[in-house]
């Protein structure tokens, strides 16, 4: 450009100070595009910094959360302790109702035996020259562990007399203490755990009664407002399971059915052009307002359960839907019009043409599409809220018409839990959880469809 | 069990009709002439002939039977059970389907009961079989009826292929209802709302405060404008963050990256789209909050970790990949020819980008624009978290506000019955906010439509 200008100026005889001119206003434009191009250099970086910030800090806290603290007990089940009838069989001649009393009465039997006597006698074993009173030793193992002593001897009630090596998940607060979530600095009434109990969880840790191990009970149990330390994601990932299924199994067909007739068959009138303004329209409608539909016409009107996942999957297949036909619209679109030609032109009918000949061609449009779409409804959380599912659900349900939480929601719920600094890493882990679900199905959408498109 | 035998039924029945049909088109094809549709059309149709009106038969039992066996257990009651209201005739009723389904009951069942138990058993068994019965006598006359007018010139073919097209119209339908389905809902019960608060006291009232309905006559005061002014304020932040840095991205990845670091980057951004507004939300309230309220508390301005300033910085986070990748589709669809005359010119890039590229983009961008703060405005999660619920009037963003979306969830979460203002006006709320994002919507679909045939 210089080169020019001079030539030009040479030329022309011009005077040098417009050269001089030029040229400095050549800087000052040079200086302005690096400032421009800096400033798309910082926009990209603030981009990717929120990407890496966002990942670093749930992992970070997520993390030590797959670990927990858990107790190694030697268990006596105390003769002394434990006196109970023994279990009921099954007698012939009896009605199962009948049978189930004698159970049911049994197992409250077994209830109201003092569990805590005897853990507090294995703790105190494992450790017997801590100073604690009954309170401080029972606080370092989890409330609800007394229950799988008991579980353990209903199961098997010849275990009354013997000693048994037991794993018992330790309480939130220990597990707080040990990894160091707590300062450590603070004064006593700020503890949660007496200093009693914290010297003894130490000196468990020390001579290796508490180890740290992998928190399978994130994976295997449901969600505890009583026993933080086991409480799990079970029954919302079942949940979660069940709205999946019920979005694949209706969304897909009934999206892919619609796209197919309003690409390949519907007339171009005022009634197609409605429909289309209104899939489109749907897309950008906020999740909300379709949690607001399904409060009014599934709950309300037709009574559909409250916090089914039923319920959630059909209030998120409405959201999909628009989803998949639009994707499912632009695969149609791509394909060449020499196909449906061809197939047209060898006395194919027209449906025939669609479904032997079009659509095949798609199918990785539409499972891409479809894959995207179920990775969207298993994130989603506000419609949800509004149909019930944010009760409080302590069983794994069995059916999709039972109740039941889902992932995003019970992240929501755990980081409302008033034990935050339990819960925050536990709440982490859970999106950790959540997160690695959907990037799998993402991962997946893409290996599919260069799978598939290399065939085709 | 029952729905088991009776889906193996229909498949057996489906597959003999599919059978006959097309065994029966061979039989009828004349030597050496040729038939209009081929054999399997054929199958298909008589397939169809048994297959729907068994489903009638089938679906009318579904939607009766329970009122049918209740009528009938009513009936079998001596007067003076029947007589029992409410809860006690509800526990005889239930005592009566565990004899009848032969579980059984706790003790000795009286002799109305066993009696009742009984004959609703009988009742149900001579009710189901009579049921398949009839479902299986009408699909076996619709198959008889459609293999007799099988012919070599029935144009089975077409009418397999109708049935075809009316489910995909019926399909298509779908997303139609949705949409009635969501104003009808939101309209009814917004009008219901109606009764209880004067629309002007809703849409122009500066006090957010619905009383809790059991404090009793008071039923509070509604204005919509707090909650209106958190929502436009906590858009806005969101647009400042996110726009110039999508935008921006935007123009780097079009115009001055290398294609290699165009592909690294661009997906890493659309990450950001992916991930579940909850977890944004989790972020917002654990990471970004502290670390504001830590900036504010430094250079002594007073901002809290629950705000709008937090909810609008991460919301914007979140609207990044979405400004970025519309924008990027719309500038690269600005036609080369004007990018190389603007160069061929002396231009530099950063002018061309500026003065040519940016303006000829303009519109699209704009509809970009609305079409983000449509989905700033209906987002929900991250705001529930981080917004701090505080419905008043306030300028500064450094205070909790609280948004239409927020009140929606407050107001509604777990309730069933709406029959209060407290419930109800979250449908007003809801109204309110589908319009919003409905002429958003329309409007940017506008503008991006007309500017993309533009250039076409």
């Amino acid at each position: 450009m210089a080169e020019i200008l001079s030539q030009t100026q040479t030329a022309s005889g011009a005077p040098g100070d417009t050269l001089k001119t030029i040229r400095s206003g050549l800087t000052r434009r040079h200086a302005r595009e690096r400032r421009f191009r800096a400033y798309g250099i910082a926009a990209i970086c603030a981009a990717l910094g929120a990407v890496l910030i966002l990942f670093s800090m749930i992992l970070a806290k997520g993390i030590p959360a797959f670990t927990q603290a858990s107790l190694t007990l030697n268990v006596f089940f105390d003769p002394a302790v434990i006196e109970v009838d023994p279990r009921p069989e099954p007698q012939p001649g009896q009605s199962p109702a009948d049978y189930q009393k004698a159970r049911l009465d049994w197992e409250r039997q077994v209830t109201l035996v003092n569990w805590n006597r005897i853990l507090e006698a294995a703790i105190r074993q494992a450790a017997p020259d801590m100073e604690v009173d009954t309170r401080q030793a029972l606080s370092i193992v989890e409330t609800s562990e007394r229950f799988v002593l008991r579980d353990r001897f209903v199961e098997n009630p010849a275990l009354l007399g013997q000693t048994v090596k037991v794993d018992l998940l330790a309480s939130a607060n220990v597990d707080n203490w040990l990894k160091g979530n707590i300062d450590r600095s603070l004064p006593d009434s700020q503890q949660q755990l007496s200093a009693p109990a914290r010297a003894l969880a130490d000196r468990l840790l020390e001579n290796g009664t508490i180890r740290f191990a992998f928190a399978t009970q994130i994976f295997t149990n449901v969600d505890s407002r009583s026993a933080p330390a086991s409480a799990g994601l079970a029954g919302a990932f079942m949940g979660s399971l069940y709205m999946m299924l019920v979005v694949i199994v209706l969304a897909v067909p009934l999206g892919v059915g619609s796209a197919v007739y309003l690409e390949e068959f519907a007339p171009k009138n005022r009634f197609t052009d409605l429909i289309e303004v209104n899939i489109n329209n749907l897309a950008a409608v906020p999740s909300i307002v379709f949690g607001l539909l399904g409060a009014a016409v599934f709950i309300n009107y037709f009574r559909l359960p409250l916090s089914a996942p039923l319920v959630g999957g059909l209030v998120l297949t409405l959201m999909t839907l628009p989803t998949i036909i639009i994707a499912t619209r632009s695969a149609l679109r791509a394909v060449p019009p020499s196909l449906r030609q061809a197939a047209l032109g060898l006395g194919a009918s027209r449906m025939q043409t669609v479904f032997h000949h079009v659509l095949p061609v798609t199918y990785p449009g539409i499972l891409t599409a479809t894959i995207i779409g179920v990775a969207q409804a298993l994130g989603e959380t506000a419609p949800l809220l509004l149909i019930g599912m944010n009760a409080f659900v302590a069983a794994v349900p069995a059916t999709p018409l039972d109740q039941s939480t889902a992932l995003p929601v019970q992240i929501y719920l755990w980081q409302g839990n008033e034990n935050r600094n339990f819960f925050e890493a536990r709440t982490s882990a859970a999106i950790i959880v959540l997160l690695g679900l959907m990037i799998t199905l993402n991962a997946l959408a893409i290996y599919l469809r260069t799978r598939l498109e290399r065939r085709t | 069990m029952n729905s088991l035998i009776v889906a193996t039924l229909l498949l057996i029945l489906i597959g003999f009709a599919y059978q006959v049909g097309w065994s029966r088109s061979r039989q009828v094809a004349p030597a050496g002439g040729r038939l209009h549709s081929r054999p399997n059309y054929h199958g298909a149709r008589v397939a169809i002939w048994a297959l729907v009106p068994a489903l009638l038969i089938l679906g009318l039992w579904a939607f009766f039977s329970d009122a049918a066996s209740r009528a009938f257990v009513m009936a079998q009651l001596p007067s003076d059970v029947r007589a029992m209201g409410g809860s006690e005739l509800a526990q005889a009723l239930s005592r009566i389907e565990q004899i009848a389904t032969g579980f059984g009951v706790v003790g000795e069942p009286a002799a109305y009961e066993s009696a009742a138990g009984q004959a609703l058993r009988e009742f149900r068994n001579l009710a189901f079989a009579l049921v398949v019965a009839a479902a299986a006598g009408t699909g076996a006359l619709g198959l008889y009826l459609a293999r007799r007018r099988i012919a070599p010139r029935l144009r089975a073919r077409d009418e397999v292929e109708r049935v075809v097209r009316y489910l995909l119209i019926a399909c298509s339908v779908v997303a139609i209802l949705t949409t009635i389905g969501i104003v009808a809902s939101l309209l009814t019960e917004a009008l219901r709302f109606f009764t209880f608060v004067s629309p002007i006291d809703f849409f122009f009232g500066t006090v957010w405060n619905p009383r809790f309905s059991t404090v009793g006559a008071g039923t509070g005061e509604y204005g919509l404008l707090p909650l209106l002014w958190g929502t436009v304020m906590i858009a806005s932040i969101a647009m400042l963050v996110s726009l110039p840095i999508g935008l921006m991205t935007a123009v780097y990845l079009t115009q001055y990256a290398r294609p290699n670091i165009r592909n690294a980057v661009k997906p890493v951004v659309e990450v950001l789209a992916g991930i579940p507004t909850i977890v944004y939300g989790f972020f917002a309230l654990v990471t970004v909050g502290p670390f504001l309220a830590g900036i504010g508390d430094l250079v002594g301005l007073d901002i809290r970790a629950t705000s709008a300033l937090t909810a609008g910085i991460v919301m914007g986070i979140m609207i990044i990949p979405f400004i970025s990748s519309l924008s990027d589709d719309i500038i690269r669809q600005v036609p080369r020819a004007m990018r190389d005359g603007s160069l061929g010119l002396g231009a530099t890039q950063s002018e061309t980008i500026r003065r040519v590229i940016l303006p000829a983009a303009l519109p699209g961008i704009v509809g970009a624009f609305l079409l983000a703060v449509s989905r700033a405005i209906g987002e929900t999660m991250i705001v529930v978290l981080a917004a701090g619920n505080s419905p008043y009037l306030r300028l500064n963003p450094g205070e909790p506000v609280s948004t239409v979306t927020v009140t929606i969830v407050n107001q509604l979460t777990g309730d069933t019955d709406f029959a209060s203002p407290q419930s109800l006006v979250a449908f007003a709320l809801g109204l309110t906010l589908f319009l919003m994002t409905l002429i958003l919507n329309v409007v940017a679909l506008f503008i991006v439509r007309r500017y993309r045939e533009q250039y076409e």
